[in-house]
């Protein structure tokens, strides 16, 4: 083999596992019940890929190829680790088909087992969002470490304390049933969510950087979830959602990276096609007659678009309903900013200084109050929560959009 | 598997007896033991007398030391536990989110040591 054959098998061998590594995993973890022992005969059927495929060519179904390999090392490796035990348990539920050429499409896709366990909340929310990021979005551990701003050994160890949990208590490989389904729905979308906001709250500095894109990975777990279990108007909402706040991605920043406003950006610069696949996402998900949190989210951000300008008695009401599922100070926080932005600015500075104690340590508490406060004429008392909002400011892009507003406030 | 239901609450905010709360709540766990007989999942259970009753002994230097009171000063005491047999974490999830307490303390859920996991 030449050296740039053993590239082009490497890079063949990555692609595979790039498209389609949650679903070999899912397929594994289902036969094998360990994640472990899944993750590691994988990795070593990937190694083996590279000696043979480099050999023989390419396999007519790499997939099929993979998951053989894999189940064959994951058998040698219980097999021997039984003879060191004096044990015997029958591994014939195991036996790989030799005979048989899976190809891609026979691979039954677990992978909706593989996301509810990864977003069990048994699981402590921070190695959820890992897990699945490694196991379904198949990024590696550096790459998640660097994203959440961890050390590499960390973050290894969250994930292997995590599997270790999910064998240790007994957390079922299973799609949850109809009664349990909305509420660990939830956990899962959760999950989606933080890593969408990760990816969101690094701002332009992420591209330029060798990070994933957290954003891209968020937007498409939730449309592999459209994939395998479609018509569920929560996951459309979600979708819809992330489009929608996606689609105005190229206008949220000024040509220093400054975070511009949604009322002061160019309309024109947004993503039509990702904003009306939303759009239409979010109609479809409201037809079913089953609103949910994600949904009415999304409907908020489409409100936020709406032509020409935000319809603001729409979003407060939607944040009251939002209320109904999400009775918290965040939801309370935004529908006074709606409320405010609808034409009672006094009702909204009442609401907002009620939240003043709980949300004392909520960065964009500390935004949205001074922004009223200077609506109202009150510059000193605004620049002051401006002072608190800038120290807590979660990027750089932020704090200078927010150092501007302090500095134009009149003393 | 098999799963403790470790059941801790704050003696002061538990229902006072004679009460109608405490009615209640003790026929919340007579209906769970039927459940769960019923179930055929229920391989143990006990309430625990108050930690005033509590005494903790340890060897330190070859010498038992005696001493009055739980292992722990917290609000929150052991009162007692059940012990399920179940195919997973979610069922064990589910009787522990029936037990009465749940609704004013806080029921850990642990899997029991497994010291023959092939059943040898």
């Amino acid at each position: 083999m030449t050296a740039s054959d053993a590239i082009a098998v490497t890079r063949a061998v990555e692609a595979v596992l790039r498209q389609d590594r949650g679903r070999l995993l899912a397929a594994l973890i289902a036969r094998l019940r360990d994640f472990q022992l899944a993750e590691d005969a994988l990795q070593e059927a990937a190694i083996s890929a590279l000696t043979h495929w480099g050999r023989s060519g390419m396999p007519a179904s790499p997939q099929g190829w993979l998951l053989r390999v894999a189940l064959r090392k994951a058998i040698d490796r219980l097999r021997s680790s039984q003879r060191d035990a004096r044990k015997t348990a029958d591994l014939s539920h195991l036996a790989v088909d030799e005979a048989a050429e899976d190809t891609a499409d026979d691979i039954p896709d677990d992978r909706l087992r593989l996301i509810f366990t990864c977003c069990h909340p048994a699981l402590d929310a921070k190695s959820r969002v890992a897990l699945t990021l490694r196991s379904i979005a198949g990024l590696s551990t550096p790459e998640i470490a660097r994203a959440f701003l961890d050390a590499e050994p960390t973050m290894g160890q969250r994930l292997s304390r995590a599997k270790a949990k999910i064998a240790a208590a007994g957390i079922p490989y299973a799609v949850p049933s109809p009664e349990d389904w909305p509420d660990r729905l939830q956990s899962v979308l959760a999950v989606i969510y933080l890593i969408y906001n990760a990816g969101y709250s690094m701002g332009p500095q992420a591209e330029a950087s060798s990070h994933r894109d957290l954003c891209a990975e968020a937007i498409f777990l939730t449309r592999l979830l459209v994939q395998l279990r479609p018509d569920d108007p929560e996951i459309e909402g979600c979708l819809a959602l992330l489009l929608l706040t996606q689609s105005r991605a190229p206008a949220r920043h000024d040509a220093e990276g400054i975070t511009i406003p949604l009322a002061e950006q160019d309309r024109r610069l947004w993503d039509r096609t990702a904003f009306d696949e939303g759009l239409a996402l979010i109609h479809r998900a409201m037809d079913r007659r089953s609103p949910g949190p994600y949904q009415i989210k999304a409907a908020i951000a489409a409100c936020h678009m709406a032509d020409p300008g935000p319809d603001w008695p729409q979003i407060a009401a939607l944040f009251t309903r939002l209320l109904d599922f999400e009775p918290t100070p965040v939801v309370r926080l935004n529908r006074a900013v709606a409320v405010a932005e609808a034409g009672d600015l006094s009702r909204a500075l009442d609401e907002v200084s009620d939240l003043a104690t709980t949300l004392s340590e909520y960065q964009p508490f500390h935004a949205a109050r001074a922004d009223l406060l200077a609506r109202a004429g009150q510059g000193a008392r605004a620049r002051a929560a401006y002072d608190r909002a800038i120290a807590l400011a979660p990027s750089a892009a932020d704090a200078a959009f927010l150092i501007r507003r302090r500095d134009s406030q009149p003393i | 598997m098999q799963y403790m239901l470790l059941i801790y609450s704050d003696p002061a905010l538990e229902p006072a007896y004679g009460t109608p709360e405490f009615k209640e709540m003790m026929g919340g766990y007579f209906k769970l033991n039927e459940v769960m007989k019923a179930d055929g999942t229920l391989r143990g259970g006990e309430g625990l007398q108050g930690v005033e009753t509590a005494t903790c002994v340890r060897l330190r230097q070859g010498k038992v030391e005696t001493m009055d009171g739980p292992f722990a000063t917290t609000k929150e005491h052991l009162g007692g536990y059940y012990i399920v047999d179940v195919p997973d974490l979610d069922a064990a999830l589910k009787y522990a989110a029936m037990i009465p307490s749940v609704a004013y303390g806080t029921v850990e859920v642990r899997p029991l040591m497994d010291y023959n996991p092939n059943g040898n």
